[in-house]
């Protein structure tokens, strides 16, 4: 029987490369995606009921309820196998076929949007009331206040919860596998029905998403301190 | 110069302000005296449009804003570049410096080149003698220092007038008086200051006005001497109950 040491150092790389191609992108690409949409989401829900904004404001809480509200196996089973039967005369006809890349990334970032949406939204309440109208009081547009005085605050505030999802998204991107995508997880899949070593082939894979993880744990670290450079120290 | 017509705010079931008829002049000290809950802050803020009344004419020089009607974006950004507001607590930015909290306001909204922008922000903490503290946050200052850095930041603004609304009710004794030696300063200089605040002592001292407001009326408008020497009765009450504030205070 091969030794453990054996197994692991010739089934390593090859983990360590589906993490390179797709783990790592598919985590990153996703959660830029899903930040970008949930700020715009939080705006959405924050602003005031008027004109078509309610119409924004009415698909912003679908948007945030549809993708809380099911599971990221079913919604990545919906969009990669159950899109292409949506067939629409004149509009799809042959329904909406998406490359596993394609339909893995759209649904890893609508379903981090839709949490990180909740978490930029309670940061964004959380800045004093204050804080507006001082930059109101100086002739600031909301564009402008936003930008320049609540959004920094609220990234402060929301550097710990958005930690939390980008970690859930990396160890949730192993559902890739399901979708065809040969990613950590689908690597070691493979290698263990190889050489019936199952334990050791996904011990392996969980060390290495705990390894990125623990990488992504100190980021945040580092990333708080530089952000929380204006608060007195505590004596 | 600012003048009021028959302004009207409500909140919900609350009428905060009741036919409102003033004018504040350009160069003078105009200060707000009243009971907690008269409405003298939500006076105050109306001007800075932070409150929106219901009803009246606001005149500010040339402009005349109608409450009735709705108010257009550009109306309520030229109002605003033109009064600078201080508040009672502070409201600095936390997350920048104390002379980039000084430069924002220029930079942003006036459009200054930013070393331009540094220098009067400078000048200007000079002014309330904080030149030391420039590159400090504003969580590393007093209370007092960081009343001073939210005068300079409104003053940076270069505004016609200065709102400050109880500019010194969340400051100790000592750290009271520096940010009302800054005040007084200014008044010296003929700034136009419209001042709510509680301190008499302070409202004797500075005002060229005094307006006297109690359930959303005022019940006084004219001379400080008017005001402290010949007071109605409901003023002189009113100045007892804070004197004896004052003293009892005094006793502890």
């Amino acid at each position: 029987m091969e030794s453990i040491w054996h197994i692991i150092v010739s089934s390593a790389p090859q983990i360590a490369a589906a993490g390179l191609k797709y783990t790592i992108p598919i985590a990153i690409i996703s959660f830029i995606i899903g930040l970008i949409l949930a700020i715009l989401t939080a705006l959405v829900k924050l602003s005031p009921k008027r004109g078509w904004f309610s119409i924004l404001k009415a698909i912003a809480y679908f948007y945030v309820w549809l993708f809380r509200s099911t599971p990221l196996l079913v919604q990545l089973f919906i969009v990669y196998f159950g899109l292409p039967y949506l067939k629409i005369q004149g509009l799809w006809p042959n329904g909406i076929q998406l490359d596993p890349w394609t339909a893995g990334i759209a649904t890893f970032s609508l379903n981090t949007g839709a949490y990180c949406a909740e978490t930029i939204r309670a940061a964004i309440l959380s800045i004093p009331q204050g804080q507006w109208e001082a930059a109101y009081s100086i002739g600031m547009t909301k564009p402008q206040v936003l930008k320049r005085i609540i959004l920094p605050q609220a990234a402060r505030v929301s550097l710990p919860p958005l930690s939390n999802s980008f970690i859930s998204l990396v160890k949730d991107t192993s559902l890739a596998a399901s979708i065809t995508i040969i990613e950590m997880f689908e690597v070691s899949q493979q290698i263990a029905a190889e050489n019936y070593q199952p334990l050791v082939m996904y011990t392996l894979v969980a060390a290495f998403y705990a390894v990125m993880c623990t990488v992504l744990s100190w980021g945040q670290g580092y990333l708080e301190k530089r952000t929380s450079r204006y608060l007195r120290p505590l004596n | 110069m600012i003048s009021l017509e028959h302004l009207n705010k409500t909140f919900g079931n609350h009428q905060a302000l009741t036919d409102i008829n003033t004018t504040f002049n350009a160069h003078e000290t105009t200060v707000i005296v009243g009971p907690s809950g008269s409405g003298k802050s939500t006076l105050l803020r109306s001007l800075n449009l932070l409150e929106r009344p219901e009803s009246g004419i606001y005149h500010f020089n040339d402009d005349n804003i109608d409450f009735a009607k709705p108010l257009s974006s550009k109306t309520i950004l030229n109002v605003r570049r033109k009064t600078g507001m201080v508040f009672q607590d502070y409201n600095l930015f936390p997350h920048l410096s104390v002379v980039k909290n000084v430069m924002e306001g220029p930079i942003q909204v006036l459009n200054q080149k930013p070393d331009a922008a540094k220098q009067t922000a400078l000048d200007l903490l000079d002014k309330v003698g904080l030149a030391d503290k420039a590159d400090a946050y504003p969580g590393q200052l007093s209370g007092g220092q960081q009343q001073r850095v939210a005068i300079a930041r409104s003053l940076a603004m270069n505004p016609e007038y200065i709102l400050l609304d109880e500019p010194t009710s969340a400051l100790d004794p000592e750290l009271e008086a520096g940010v009302l030696r800054v005040l007084l300063a200014l008044a010296k200089e003929d700034d136009s200051m419209i001042i709510v605040t509680h301190n008499m002592e302070f409202a004797r001292a500075v005002a060229d006005k005094i307006l006297f407001v109690e359930d959303g009326k005022i019940l006084f408008d004219g001379t400080p001497s008017e005001f402290f020497k010949q007071p109605t009765q409901r003023i002189a009450d009113f100045l007892a109950a804070m004197t004896f504030t004052t003293i009892s205070d005094k006793a502890k």
